[in-house]
């Protein structure tokens, strides 16, 4: 039997974009084992619930993490609104289920960009890039900011889509769905694309359950969990299916990721269709007092927003359960008995957000 | 409008191991394990979900008492029970990968049980 | 500054930001606002960097690594501090694992401010340190002279 030798993995790490470490037990050139380690970008963002009033600390909530910022403050806004029963006007959960896909429009060709980049097939990366400007330029017209839009408060959202602006999204989309499939085409059926992807990474659905893989991890296993299913804000009144692929490897999480885009655009369309006239924020009165678990699909799988509150303005605990925390084993069982090379693919397959993990 | 029926019930530790064996044998999935701490005690949640219904079990223990893992169960529960450990220092009994608290390193010990706060007064003081 | 005579190299090190800056940064490499036609190549080895950009605040994880990285780069140096984060802690300088902006290890010579960055203000940022930069190398040759900073302008 050969010898056993410990590879550090990171911090700095030319495909990481931000700072993970992984220690890799190999044997020869396959990996037997993993052991993760954290916290280079930990800030303890949870402890400033004591020091923000809890209007305030919506500000924190969507700085967790800037790529899934939006859908960070509609999770806690929503939990603080579940404990003070607060009803939310129509319109603004339209809004918020709008900006909640372009967010994962972005989100989503933010990863393949870089996905594309740690395959080493630059000119993928720069188009995915190219294309994302588009979702952000609508960001940014729309709220105000590019990654981080502040745009969600307690009791409603802070703007309003005019209706002409709203028909123009809608007709923009159009072009931009033509420029995806282009895209896509390359994810989905170049060559060596498939030559890095398929295979690589293997991840059955009774072990993507069992060690709670979320998101297009789980997906990409074939386990249709997608908690818009449970109709937060204006996901109940449209049409949708979690999509699902059975393979379990690279490939069919990049491919999850792909056929999402189409499923947000079709979500935009639809909402922009639906959206119904009326106000976007309700006034809020008195203090938080009581729990929830807050639960929303990001780009990555479900996020959690703990909250509990006393009645005070200040709440008592926030605890912010990210979706990179929960498919941190599967990584480590994908891990295991993969070669070296194919270590970088396979970290990012999961779509690891640091900055989200460590708060 | 109530998004989502959401159950609490709380035990004692004893029967934490049992409890949580039912949740597992009936198909739930782990949504998360958190902490927190109220007054002088610690609240600790455990989430489970099947078929989006969601039920929370919950134990509430003084700071010494040792928590049995469950990771046995559920094999992906010590990244937090590892997280548990290293921000408010739950002793947590036969976890399978035990980071001896090195999973978050942090500044100063158990840090969430007595949060501090620094930079009260001007940001940079030169 | 009508143009530029050399080619800089970034590094960029995320310390502890929520990733918006960080996204912003690489942004800036793309084809829509694409650094690249200033010349500017980006790296991930430390010795071959003369510009350091530095996103996110100081933490004790940290610290170490970025004193590192500085340290690493040949003088002349310039450091950008992107965020409000890296300027002061921004909205999280009161977490007990914050320690403040960058300049509380590193000298830095450009703040770019804004929560997140805009990529405009980066380039911006980045290309003021490129005067920086070229004074610095100045002062480097010519030591007793001090700085003949109109020398490198047109
Ligand atoms: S300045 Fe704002 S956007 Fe940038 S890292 Fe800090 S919190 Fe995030």
């Amino acid at each position: 039997m050969s010898r056993k030798i410990v590879i550090p993995f990171g911090p700095q790490h030319p495909v990481l974009p931000e700072p993970i470490h992984l220690d890799l037990v190999l044997e020869d050139e396959t990996v037997v084992d993993v052991i993760p380690s954290i916290g280079y970008i930990h800030r303890g963002l949870e402890t400033l619930v004591a020091k923000r009033e809890f209007t305030e600390y919506v500000y924190i909530a969507e700085r967790t993490c800037g790529i899934c910022s939006f859908i960070h403050g509609l999770t806690y806004c929503q939990g603080v609104e579940q404990i003070m029963d607060l009803e939310v006007p129509p319109r603004a959960h339209y809004l918020r289920t709008i900006w909640s896909e372009y967010s994962r429009l972005h989100s989503h060709l933010l990863w393949l960009g870089l996905f594309a980049d740690a395959m080493g097939f630059e000119n993928l990366f720069m188009n995915s890039w190219r294309l994302r400007e588009f979702v952000l330029d609508i960001l940014e017209e729309t709220t105000g900011g590019r990654v981080i839009q502040g745009s969600c408060k307690i009791g409603g959202v802070r703007k309003d889509i005019s209706n002409e602006k709203l028909a123009s999204m809608a007709a923009d989309l159009k072009g931009f769905e033509a420029e995806l499939s282009d895209l896509s085409d390359v994810f989905l059926h170049d060559d060596s694309v498939k030559s890095r992807l398929v295979d690589v990474g293997k991840l059955t659905r009774t072990d993507a359950y069992d060690l709670g893989a979320m998101g297009p991890v789980a997906r990409g296993s074939g386990v249709g969990i997608d908690l818009r299913k449970t109709g937060y804000a204006a996901y109940r009144d449209l049409r949708f299916e979690p999509v699902t692929e059975t393979a379990g490897d690279s490939y069919a999480r990049c491919a999850v990721r792909v056929r999402e885009l189409f499923g947000s655009i079709d979500l935009i369309r639809q909402a922009i269709e639906k959206i119904p006239e009326g106000d976007i924020e309700v006034k809020v009165k008195g203090n938080p007092d009581g729990e929830y678990f807050s639960r929303s699909e990001q780009p990555r799988g479900e996020l959690v927003h703990y909250l509990k509150a006393n009645g005070s303005k200040h709440l008592v605990r926030s605890r912010i359960r990210t979706p990179t925390l929960t498919n941190i084993p599967p990584l480590v069982k994908m891990l295991q008995g993969c070669e070296l090379a194919d270590v970088p693919v396979i970290v990012l397959s999961i779509d690891p957000c640091i900055g989200c993990t460590e708060r | 409008m109530k998004i989502e029926e959401q159950t609490t019930i709380v035990i004692g530790v004893e029967h934490l191991i049992g409890r949580v064996e039912q949740f597992r044998k009936g198909g739930y999935r782990l949504v998360q394990l958190n902490c927190s701490k109220i007054g002088e005690q610690f609240e600790i949640n455990y989430c489970f979900e099947r078929e989006y219904r969601f039920e929370n079990i919950r134990i509430v223990i003084d700071f010494e008492t040792e928590v049995p893992s469950i990771s046995g169960m559920y094999w992906g529960a010590f990244v937090y029970e590892n997280e548990m450990h290293d921000l408010y220092g739950v002793a947590v009994k036969g976890m399978n990968i035990d980071f001896q608290g090195n999973f978050i390193r942090t500044s100063v010990q158990y840090p969430f049980r007595n949060p501090s706060f620094q930079g009260e007064g001007p940001c940079q003081e030169k | 500054m009508t143009y530029l005579k050399r080619s800089p190299w970034i590094i960029h090190y995320d310390a502890s930001s929520c990733n918006g800056c960080d996204i912003e940064v690489l942004a800036c490499l793309t084809p829509m606002y694409d650094i690249e036609r200033f010349g500017i190549v980006n790296t991930g080895n430390p010795k071959h960097a003369d510009v350091f950009v530095v996103t996110g605040s100081i933490n004790e994880q940290n610290k170490a690594v970025i004193k590192n990285i500085y340290d690493q780069i040949p003088n002349p140096k310039v450091v950008v501090a992107v965020g409000i984060c890296a300027t002061s802690g921004g909205v999280f300088r009161e977490c007990y694992n914050v320690c403040g902006g960058i300049d509380k290890i590193i000298p830095v010579d450009v703040y770019v401010p804004g929560c997140a960055a805009r990529p405009e203000s980066i380039i911006d940022g980045i290309v003021k340190s490129l005067g920086i930069l070229e004074e610095k190398r100045l002062k480097m040759k010519n030591p007793d002279t001090g700085q003949s900073s109109t020398v490198g302008r047109k």
